[in-house]
């Protein structure tokens, strides 16, 4: 091997084992990273990480919203129309928080099955409903559908 | 009758668009110097009918035409005449009109300063940029029309969104899009040299001002829209990791490795396949961006439409851009002659670490932007990517980056010898060393590693700098002759490099201090009630109604003071817009050089008491200044002389080489 192969071979593997452990490490940072988005029946029927933080949304339950005497924590629930879950979120709310209106929320179920939120999010347009709170509310429709058709059926 | 002339023209423009990228391309192949000088005519009939198009627009916007559905949705009487005007990109259609309109701009000016070029690869570059535009023209006219009528015509408008209300918001989209579409000059400057089979220093000379200059803009557009984000939206952020931001942030990425490795094409004849490809990659990353904005698949306050015939319009667009372009690169590129041999220790190597740094960022922040699009259509569930991973990703990386940005500029071209090296180093790695644990010791009372790494970090840069400094003294005859040459744009690259580099430093202490220093509080406060934060006593003096130009407003007063002395008073609002009804969070905010206090208006608790969020953030300017900084060293990179002169005699070298060819010495008379 000539010296100018070998020097071309060192340059080259530092740049293959430097990528490849910044690759490995990467990637396993994002496996932990990643936080899943579960709908209030998945939550319920305990389908959720109890130990991971997760994303929760649905809409806000009319009349759910409940300010604790400190004023800056509160309560409220959220749904899917199927199941409803509480969570618990102390700080300001964004601007956009609202009965009636689509929010996801960033945090951990506690085990009291209340969820605690570090993070509301309401978008910036009163007609948007986060995608994922759309999909699960059609999910919860179906499956309410289904459940009825089935019940009616042995009649 | 207004809308239908700015239709029309639109068409035209569609036309005319055609004729360029066929023509002066094929003339350009088969040596047909009429086609060929079809090119620059073209080029200016496209950017008069776009612009006549966007007048059109701009007029019916300012006219309150609310026939026009476009208008009707985004405008409003109301709305004071600079935001009228940025209505006019506030939306889906008007921002594509935008684009189109800019896109054309880039093209003229490529046809304008190019003079000195050859003509075939003026004509192929034009051509290759046509082609760009008839993408976007006829996405703009058979999906976005943005002169659609609409019946009854209402008597007012929806109005612009209230969080495009904003200066600042005004002048970002058009300044990200010169950036996005700025880099087509670069790709398409790609493009045609594959085309041409001519990859060689003088297009790698070519490209540089052009690609210097959209990556400036771009860094103004990414600054502008940080500041907009930290002070509009309210809650004290300036970088969300959000899809859009990330959509703009990688083209600035390949655009930052563009620009280093055209430096090696340019000077050593080196990395030009890689060179190329970057060129290619960053352009794709600007359409990539567009199309995660555009189609809304990602969710996101940017999007505007989610209509799926528009995505798939965009994704079509976009693999066939991508695809040919990497194919036509996979055809070309093996004939490509390597370029000047290197040492392990040279400047090439040190800008191929640079290269490799920053395309691994760049991918890392694409995996965590498309993650969730790929989890949700293999059906693995639906995810969102957390901030935290993008932080640890990134400050992972740039400290090497940093490291290898400090020896970059100190060593030569081809081979440096270690001991010389490690000479040079000497003062500045002891003086880093040394700023670091000094600030990382407990002398002060908030110290922490972090803080250590960063000033040491940014020490690095500045010391690195000061002895490439030196040494450029010592072989230019000291610092008259240097001002000399800089009046006269000599050297300019060089300065632009020390400027750019000294915003790094500063960026990376902004960023590390307001993270590790901020403080932050949410309180619920009562008229006369005080707070003390971050040395700080807040004494919140109630909220007022007011009136403004198309809103109303709680407005809160809150008295700052220090040690009994009146600081500022601040002013947060919580708006209501007339029209859209919107609340909107203003947040009241004191700017200091060292540090900003900020204030926003939570929620009424009942009985004149409010929740509030409370910030006093160190060093956050620093950010953009950092940015700012950047961008003035890319423009002083950009007017170097070097870049005028060499052209020239390059050109007449070309020339004089392909004499033989008819085709050349046709044009050229």
């Amino acid at each position: 091997m000539t010296p100018r192969r070998k020097k071309r071979l060192y340059l080259v593997s530092l740049i293959v084992i430097g990528v490849g452990i910044a690759a490995a490490l990467g990637l396993n940072a994002f496996n932990e990273n990643i936080m899943f988005f579960h709908a209030p029946t998945a939550v319920v029927q305990g389908e959720a990480p109890k130990d991971h933080v997760f994303r929760l949304g649905g809409l806000v339950t009319n009349g759910s919203v409940r300010r604790q005497p400190d004023g800056l924590t509160v309560l409220f629930d959220v749904t899917d129309n199927a199941e409803t879950v509480t969570i618990q979120y102390t700080g300001i709310l964004p601007d956009l928080f609202r009965e009636g209106q689509g929010i996801v929320a960033n945090g951990k179920l506690r085990d009291d099955g209340v969820f605690v939120a570090d993070e509301v999010l309401a978008k910036h347009d009163e007609n948007y409903m986060p995608p994922e709170v759309a999909d699960a509310l059609k999910t919860a429709h179906q499956e309410g559908v289904e459940k009825a058709a089935g019940n009616a059926a042995p009649q | 009758m207004i809308p239908e002339l700015g239709h029309f023209a639109l068409i035209l423009t569609l036309c005319l668009t055609l004729v360029l990228s066929i023509f002066p391309m094929i003339g350009s192949l088969n040596n047909t110097p009429a086609w060929v000088s079809l090119a620059r005519p073209a080029a200016w009939g496209q950017f008069v009918f776009v612009a006549i198009a966007f007048a059109c627009l701009l007029s019916s916007f300012l006219n309150d035409d609310f026939s026009v559905l476009y208008v009707a949705q985004h405008g409003n009487t109301q709305l004071p005449t600079i935001y009228k005007v940025s209505a006019v990109w506030g939306a889906h259609e008007g921002s594509l009109l935008l684009w189109a309109l800019i896109l054309s701009g880039w093209t003229l000016a490529v046809a304008i300063f190019s003079r000195d070029l050859p003509e075939e690869v003026v004509a192929r570059v034009l051509s290759v940029m046509g082609i760009v535009s008839i993408g976007f023209l006829s996405f703009l006219i058979f999906t976005s029309n943005p002169f659609e009528r609409t019946f009854p015509v209402p008597l007012e408008g929806g109005d612009l969104n209230p969080l495009l209300q904003d200066l600042g918001l005004a002048i970002h989209p058009p300044m990200l899009y010169m950036g996005y579409v700025g880099l087509s000059v670069a790709f398409s400057f790609a493009i045609a040299a594959l085309v041409g089979g001519k990859l060689d220093a003088a297009w790698a000379r070519w490209s540089r001002p052009w690609t210097l200059v959209a990556w400036v803009f771009l860094t103004i557009g990414i600054t502008l829209g940080s500041w907009w984000a930290y002070y509009e939206l309210g809650w004290g952020g300036w970088w969300f990791w959000d899809p859009v931001e990330n959509a703009s942030f990688m083209p600035w990425l390949a655009g930052t490795a563009l620009i280093h490795s055209l430096a090696v094409a340019e000077k050593r004849g080196a990395f030009k396949r890689w060179t190329v490809l970057l060129a290619l990659l960053a352009f794709s990353l600007s359409l990539l961006g567009t199309f995660l904005v555009r189609s809304g698949v990602l969710t996101s306050v940017h999007s505007f439409a989610s209509d799926p015939e528009r995505g798939l319009f965009i994704l079509i667009f976009l693999c066939v851009v991508i695809g040919g372009s990497l194919a036509l690169y996979a055809w070309r590129a093996p004939d490509v002659t390597s370029g000047g041999r290197f040492d392990l220790l040279s400047r090439e190597t040190l800008l191929l670490g640079n290269n490799l740094l920053l395309v691994v960022i760049t991918a890392f922040i694409l995996l965590g932007t498309l993650a969730p699009l790929v989890y949700d259509a293999l059906g693995w569930g639906k995810i969102s990517v957390g901030f935290p991973w993008f932080n640890a990703m990134f400050v992972s990386f740039t400290p090497f980056l940093v490291v290898l940005m400090g020896i970059g500029p100190l060593t030569r071209w081809k081979h440096h010898d270690a001991g010389d090296l490690a000479r040079q180093l000497r003062i500045a790695f002891l003086v880093s060393i040394a700023g670091g644990l000094i600030a990382a010791s407990p002398l002060f009372h908030q110290a922490s590693i972090g803080a250590g790494l960063a000033v040491m970090l940014s020490l690095w840069v500045v010391t690195t700098l000061l002895a490439s400094i030196r040494l450029r003294l010592k072989h230019r005859d000291g610092l008259a002759a240097m001002g000399r040459d800089f009046l006269s744009r000599g050297g300019r690259s060089y300065y632009g490099m020390v400027v750019a580099h000294l915003g790094i430093a500063v960026f990376i202490i902004g960023v590390t201090f307001v993270s590790l220093f901020e403080v932050e509080e949410d309180i619920r406060m009562s008229p006369g009630q005080t707070a003390e934060l971050g040395g700080y006593t807040f004494r919140f003096e109630g909220v007022q109604p007011h009136q403004g130009a198309n809103y109303r407003a709680d407005r809160g007063t809150i008295r700052v003071t220090k040690d009994g002395e009146e600081v500022t008073l601040l002013h947060p609002e919580k708006r209501t817009y007339l029209v859209q009804t919107k609340p909107m969070t203003e947040a009241g905010i004191d700017g200091r050089l060292m540090r900003d206090i900020y204030v926003s208006l939570g929620e009424s608790l009942g009985r004149g008491d409010w929740s509030l969020r409370l910030y006093y953030k160190p060093f956050v300017r620093w950010i953009w200044l950092g940015g700012i900084l950047i961008a003035v060293g890319g423009l002083l990179a950009a007017s170097d002389r070097r870049y005028r002169i060499k052209v020239r005699r390059t050109v007449v070298d070309t020339a004089k080489s392909i004499r033989s060819k008819p085709l050349a010495a046709e044009s050229r008379s």
